[in-house]
Formats: structure tokens, sequence, C-alpha cells
């Protein structure tokens, strides 16, 4: 398992408030993460920080074999480097079919003349059956998304995630306002994601962070409070003061 | 599994097949080519409106379908205008000139014919010299090109500017306005070099066909409209069809998501802005010949809210939503405008629809806005959705 992803004295502050302070964290390849903590943690400006949305104050973000700097690259950029992300609130295209949206998150040349001639492939089209398969929606293909179940709009918002098929995957509450069936399928999701990739899951659910059965990291006032396994982080006093003892 | 366009898109078909229908209908009604029903000048109203059609279809794609409110495009439709009026006037007047000049003893020099072009053209301004952006004035070739170089350039600088910064929303909709009003404004100047107010005219006088009778060039013009709006729905409908479709709605719907994707949503927006740009030019190229007159005016930023308010009528994100739309509000505005409807008398006031007309267009506006968000186009959606 080498290093894919090193994040080093990343601070941030918001109008004075730090968001991320001195925060260092580092993820393999493959490897599976649950990020833990309290609201205003800084776990979405931590995710914010890697995508590119938010520019860190100071730090580094190095990324891959060559360690390149990912600070001051574009979103569209880092994504293409191979970081999927999935927001907490699904944000699919609600208006466009679940095949449209698989098939825009496709790993295929992003520049607008390249789409323009995209021509339909095969295999992109049995890229697409293949994930609707993984993510349970072989059925509802050729419906809008925003006909979907809450559940199901996560789930594809995973298949967008797994097309673009990332090296790092981000992923923000899978888990919320879903039935205990549903958690089980995407817990299943993201393990068998987690064989061949880094993927980082951020989740307030203590049991389903427990079945992810993985390296936990506590954040806490914008940097690591605690990291190892889920045993170790709860058992740690400090843990429990700031977090799990509320 | 792999389908062609058209039988993807049968919407496509049913337009062109409409718009033929529909040109062969006034050809063959027309004083010109057919029974004499229809009026020349009323062809050139029809020209006009499926001119108009043109650029609303380019409206409803940057607007409708990439959700950039621009209220820029009528601008880009002006410059259209003008840079083919430029040679229209240049050579109208040539022809003139050298006509009565070639009256005198001695025959004159090339110099003296193009300061006696430049004077008649320009004494109105009180100049008597080209201006440097006549430069190209004198071949058809070169301002057709001008056509669909400056609208392109234009907003290609404007769009680079405006997409990089991240500017979206309300607020790019009030910088495209200022565009649209700082062009109208420049060119109401004398010494823009466009003659100011007076603007471009004569527009329908076509030189080297002099002696082709007004009726049968509105004709031609009429034919040249139809076959630029059929066209430019085809082009459109391609650009929209298939991935590139799915990327300019999932951009009007939630960009940054369309971000995070890998797609570099400037590109897009600058690729959509700059392609409608062109087209409104062109469709600017074709109108005002048949309008004959180009003035600053046309170019005042209500014009590109009409044409936002014609879009939204006939149903936005629909390409035929914009032509229905267009085609019903701007022929139902020059029926009201013109005296058309019969003034209502309420006893104590008197409707007269020259100066109620508007009332009423914005009030349709807000209604539509409010209660039918998918416009005229709606009827369609429903007749689609009854038949499946």
């Amino acid at each position: 398992m080498s290093t894919l992803l090193e994040l080093s004295g990343v601070s941030v502050s918001f109008d004075g408030f730090k968001a991320i302070n001195n925060l260092a964290f580092q993820i393999g390849e493959p490897e599976m993460r649950a990020i833990i903590g309290p609201n205003g943690a800084g776990k979405t400006t931590f995710m914010d920080i890697i995508t590119g949305k938010t520019k860190p104050d100071e730090g580094r973000v190095l990324w891959g074999e060559k360690s390149i700097n990912l600070i001051g690259k574009s979103e569209s950029m880092i994504a293409r480097e191979g970081i999927g992300r999935k927001f907490q609130k699904p944000t699919v295209f609600e208006d466009q079919t679940v095949r449209e949206n698989l098939a825009m998150a496709l790993k295929n040349p992003r520049s607008p003349f390249e789409v323009l001639l995209y021509r339909k492939s095969a295999e992109g089209a049995a890229r697409i059956e293949a994930l609707a398969a993984e993510i349970n929606l072989t059925d509802q293909l050729t419906r809008k998304s925003g006909e979907l179940s809450h559940g199901q709009k996560q789930w594809l918002e995973i298949g967008m995630l797994l097309a673009q098929d990332p090296r790092l995957l981000l992923v923000d509450e899978p888990a919320a306002g879903m039935t205990p069936a549903e958690r089980e399928k995407t817990t299943e999701i993201l393990v068998e994601a987690a064989k061949t990739r880094a993927v980082v899951v951020v989740e307030h659910d203590m049991e389903f962070v427990r079945r992810l059965n993985c390296k936990v990291t506590v954040l806490h006032e914008g940097s690591v409070l605690a990291e190892g396994s889920i045993d170790h982080v709860t058992q740690n006093p400090e843990v429990i003061d700031v977090y799990l003892g509320r | 599994m792999r389908k062609s366009f058209i039988a993807e898109n049968p919407s496509v078909l049913w337009f062109l097949f409409c718009l033929g229908l529909f040109t062969l209908g006034v050809t063959v009604l027309a004083e010109a080519t057919g029974a004499g029903i229809i009026s020349t000048s009323f062809v050139k109203t029809l020209g006009k409106v499926l001119c108009l059609c043109l650029v609303a279809i380019a409206m409803d794609v940057v607007w409708g379908y990439c959700g950039i409110l621009s209220l820029g495009h009528f601008a880009f439709f002006g410059i259209g205008g003008y840079a083919v009026g430029m040679w229209l006037m240049y050579a109208r007047t040539e022809a003139i000139v050298t006509q009565s000049l070639a009256e005198r003893s001695i025959p004159p020099t090339a110099v003296e014919v193009n300061d006696a072009i430049a004077s008649q053209i320009f004494g109105v301004v009180g100049s008597a010299e080209f201006p440097l952006i006549w430069a190209f004035s004198h071949s058809l070739a070169l301002q057709l090109l001008l056509v669909v170089l400056v609208p392109g350039l234009l907003a290609l600088i404007f769009g680079w500017l405006a997409f990089r910064s991240r500017v979206t929303g309300v607020y790019l909709s009030i910088l495209t306005q200022a565009m649209t009003l700082a062009l109208a404004l420049y060119l109401f100047q004398n010494d823009s070099g466009l003659r100011g107010n007076n603007g471009l005219s004569g527009l329908q006088n076509i030189p080297g066909f002099e002696a082709v009778p007004q009726s049968m060039i509105s004709m031609a013009f009429f034919w040249a409209s139809a076959a630029a709006l059929g066209l430019g729905y085809v082009l459109f409908a391609r650009v929209l069809s298939g991935k590139m479709g799915s990327v300019i709605r999932a951009i009007r719907d939630d960009e940054a998501r369309v971000r995070f994707l890998g797609y570099h949503v400037e590109s897009y927006k600058l690729f959509i802005f700059t392609l409608t740009a062109i087209i409104a030019g062109i469709a600017g190229a074709l109108y005002y010949p048949q309008a004959g007159i180009i003035n600053p005016a046309e170019i005042a930023p209500i014009a590109s809210i009409y044409l936002a308010v014609w879009v939204a009528i006939g149903g936005r994100g629909r390409l035929y939503g914009a032509v229905i739309g267009t085609a019903f509000v701007s022929l139902l505005s020059s029926w009201f405008t013109g005296g058309g409807a019969p003034n209502v008398n309420l006893g104590f006031y008197t409707i007269q629809w020259t100066e109620w007309w508007l009332v009423l267009l914005g009030t349709s506006f807000v209604a539509v806005t409010l209660f039918f968000p998918g416009g005229m186009g709606m009827i369609f959606d429903k007749l689609k959705k009854d038949a499946s």
C-alpha cells in the first residue's frame, strides 16, 4: 500500500475562524478510511480543500506517485486527476435519466469538442449496465433521476462516482436518510470499491462506521484528534470527551 | 443500438416539415411568385420574423439550456446587421456616385470617387472621410466574414472574462446588459463611425440587383431566412443532442457538481455563448436588409429583454418553443402596435392597444413565469404525453 494523498500543515480560516488548523492526513491505495467528528470539526472543509473548492491559507496537498501539488488546481482538473466526491445531499441531475447521469460521469475525454463529437459506444453502454447492476438501478435506467427515492439517488451518486473510475473517493454521509436494508447495500458497495481504490467516508453514524471495519480518523476543531481502529478511538478519553460523551 | 441523430430527435424532422410547409405556403400566396394574396411588405414581415426566430433559438440555447440569461444577444444580432449594412451602403453609394461622376468630361480619379462616396455616406454626421472600421466595406466577402467574426470575438472575449471570474446568475445578466448598453451608447455618437443615431439606411436596395423588383428581392430574403432558420435549428439540435446536451443542461442545473465530475464548465459556457452569438450575428445580417434600416436604438437593452420574453412565453428549454413564442408574440405585437386591433371603449376610458399592448405583454410574461414555466411549449409536451 503506497501513499496516494498526503496533507501536511494545512490551515484555513474563514473570517478569523480556523476551520482547519495545521491538519496532517495520509491515505494509501487501496484503503478505506472513515472520518468522524462533531459538527464544525472541519470535515466538509477538509473535502473542499482536497477537491479544490477551497484554497488553504497554508500547507501542502500532495497527490499520487509524483507528489503533484493539488493546491491551486481547478475543481475539474482535480476531478480528472482521479478524485471523485459525493455530497451529503444527493446531487444528481434530476431533469435527466439515470442513464444520462451515468454516461456523463463515465471516464472519457472531457473537453467540449471531444464531448461534442462523442459517439455512444458498446463498451460505454456495457459499462453503464454493469454500474447500474452494482448500484441496484438496472430497472431504473430510463427514468428521470428526479423520480428516484432518496436512497436510490444516493446510490446513483455513488454510481456516478464509480463511473469516473477515480483513485480516491470522498463520500460525505452516504447512509444519511437510508433504511437499514439500503445501508447494508451501501456498505457493500463501498467495501467493494475500497478493494481497488482509496475511499474516505465521512459519517456521523457510529454503527455504520463500525460496519465499514476500517481505520478511523477523528477530527476536532480542524485537526486530527485521534486515529486508529474504531475500538481504539472510541476508548480514547479525549474523543469521548469531545464527541462521544455528549 | 446506435440510432441516427434524426431517429433520436424526431422533433427536428417535424420542425423542418412545418417550416418547409410554411415557406411553400407563403411562396404560393406571395405577390412575386404566386397568387398575390400576401403583400410584399407582409413577406418582409414574415422574413424578419424568421430571423427573429433564429436569434430566439440561439437565446434559448444559451438561456434555456445552458442557464446563462444573456441580455446581450440582440447586440450580436445588431452587429451582424451593421456588418452587412456597411457593404450595402457602400456599394450602393458607389454605384450612384460613379454614375453621377461619369457625366463629367474628365473621368474621375479613384480618390475622387472615394471622397465622393465618403461625403455622401458621412455628410449627415458632418464628416467626409471613411473611418477605419469601414476599411473592408468595399468587399462583400470580407463584410460577411465580419458578420461572423465580430460577434464571435466579442462574445469570446466578454465570455472569457466573465466566466473565468465565475460571474453567474443575475450578476452575469447585468453585465451582459451593461455591455449592450455601452455598445448602443457608443453607436449613438456621431463619431462612432457608423453614422450615429442615423444608423445605416436604404439597406433594402441590394447593389447589383437594381433591376429586380422589391417583391422578388423580399422573396429571396424570405427563402434565405427560412433556410437559415432550418439550418440553425438542425445545428443547435445536434449540439444539444447526446452527451454535449447532457453536460450543458447539467451546467444549467448545478454547475458546481459538473465541475466535480471533471468538466471544465467555463469552456462549455464559452463555447455555447460564442456559438450562439455567431448565429445571432447571422440572423441580424439577414434581418436588416429586409428591415431596410438599422440604428443604435435596435441594439438598446430593451431589445434583448424582448428576446428573453419571447423565449419565456414560447417555453424555454425547447427549441421549437422559442420559435413558436417569437413568431406568435412578434406577429401579435405588430398587429397590436400597427393599429390592427380595435380599440376597446369602456365608456369611461378607451383602451388603445398601441399603448396598452406593452402592458398586456408584460402581464403575460409575469403570468407565464409564475404559472406556466414551460410556456406554450407545454402544449406539445402534453400532446406527446397523451400520444405515448
